[in-house]
């Protein structure tokens, strides 16, 4: 998903029993569907992962603009500009909520950008992808919009508050963007040929990125059993992206488009749609910073961290200098 | 790298348009006040979400801390005579 491959303590769940009062406490509490809130108690653990975690969906959201913002200025229209330009806009407003979200765990904001800009923390695979047609804008709307909004709904009932409550925020503003997306693969594919094409084309290369958007199967992993168990996951990896897949291929079916994986067929003894797993090679490699993009990604975010700190400076030196003349006349 | 001089942060609170109190919203970082309510203009009322905004520093507002929980709120709990529900009214007396 927006946070991929997030590894825990690894020591597997402790039982009730095996707790000390003060965590077998927090453990009921989020058993019992309470909220743990920035100035309670909570195991390192459960701070650290969730900084992983939240910090990762956030820069996410934020490299995110960097693929769709390609288009902007080419957009067709001047309404399709605007729409494009306030989804992005969405994405970095996204990105705020959830940083401000990590913060109250006690890790700055500016400490959560260097290790982005470092290449220490992650962001999803899908963002080292390229835009090349003005119809990745409605693959990325439809399709990345479509699989993030799988995974962060079952999340605005996570057990920590800040986070449900930016989660909130995001789903409400998501289903414009998934929409947007869909609208535009609607006027693409019944367009003229060539349009049909590009369509079918952006189909074609965001099918199998946003399948590994959920990331690899997690069914035996101890950490994703931990976070489950913390109620900062909600799902397996597997569950998400068969509801994924549940809910979009009979809008590809709608759209007159065809979905790159012969084996995607509606199976009637389990309800669901078989389909075939992506390359997992090709996502671990983009992981690694070998992807399409990863480079000009880093780069973009780096120069734009660099250009900006003069700004930065200046107006800290500008609400330093004001505060200062303000004492002066009192 | 101006990591020394970070931008403070700014807790955000904002009125909708119904009449109610204003309401916490969520946090950001800016250099000043002047620049906090711009921002959280931008990043909290880009949908008529509201038509005032209130910023006050994170580092300005004390809290109420979770260890104080019991000395704190139990003085209440056994006031139950402060909910009207606690009086019964018989039904010929009508609504009340
Ligand atoms: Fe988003
Ligand atoms: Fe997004
Ligand atoms: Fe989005």
């Amino acid at each position: 998903m927006y946070a991929q491959m997030i590894k825990s303590t690894g020591e597997g769940v402790k039982s009730l029993d095996e707790m000390e009062p003060q965590e077998r406490a927090f453990q009921e509490r989020i058993n019992a569907g309470g909220k743990i809130e920035p100035k309670d108690w909570m195991p390192e653990g459960y701070r650290k992962n969730l900084i992983r975690q939240i910090g990762q969906h956030a820069h996410s959201e934020i490299v995110g603009q960097l693929p769709e913002g390609n288009w902007i200025t080419r957009a067709p229209t001047l309404e399709r500009k605007a729409i494009l330009l306030a989804k992005v806009q969405d994405e970095a407003g996204h990105g705020l909520y959830l940083y401000c979200a990590a913060e109250t765990l006690g890790v700055t904001r500016d400490q959560m950008t260097r290790d982005l800009l470092s290449g220490k923390m992650k962001y999803s695979s899908i963002f080292n992808y390229p835009t090349l047609t003005w119809a990745d804008m409605g693959a990325v709307g439809w399709l990345v919009d479509g699989a993030a909004i799988m995974n962060q709904v079952p999340l605005q009932r996570t057990s920590y508050g800040p986070y449900a409550r930016a989660m909130v925020r995001i789903c409400k503003e998501e289903s414009f963007h998934q929409r947007q997306g869909f609208d535009i693969m609607m006027k693409m594919a019944n367009g003229t040929e060539a349009q049909r094409k590009m369509a079918q084309d952006a189909l074609n290369r965001f099918w199998g990125p946003s399948l590994m958007m959920f990331g690899p199967s997690d069914a035996e992993s101890v950490h994703s059993a931990q976070s489950m168990a913390w109620k900062i996951k909600m799902n397996s990896n597997d569950e998400l992206r068969q509801k994924f897949v549940d809910q979009t291929a009979p809008q590809a079916e709608y759209l007159g488009l065809t979905i790159p994986d012969e084996t995607c067929k509606f199976n009637e003894e389990t309800g669901h749609y078989d389909f075939a797993q992506p390359d997992w090679d090709e996502f671990f490699d983009v992981l690694r910073g070998n992807g399409p993009c990863n480079t000009d990604r880093l780069e973009a975010r780096n120069k734009a961290w660099d250009d900006g700190a003069w700004v930065r400076e200046g107006l800290m030196a500008h609400a330093a200098k004001k505060r200062a003349a303000k004492l002066a006349a009192e | 790298m101006s990591t020394q001089n970070e931008w403070p942060l700014w807790e955000i609170f904002i009125r909708g348009q119904h009449g109610l109190s204003h309401r916490h919203v969520g946090s950001l970082h800016a250099a000043d006040a002047e620049m906090a309510i711009k921002n959280a203009r931008d990043v909290y009322t880009r949908r008529n979400e509201g038509v005032s905004i209130w910023v006050v520093e994170a580092a300005q507002i004390a809290a109420s801390s979770p260890e104080e929980k019991g000395s704190l709120y139990e003085p209440s709990n056994d006031k139950v005579y402060r909910h009207p529900t606690f009086f019964d009214i018989p039904d010929e007396v009508g609504a009340m």
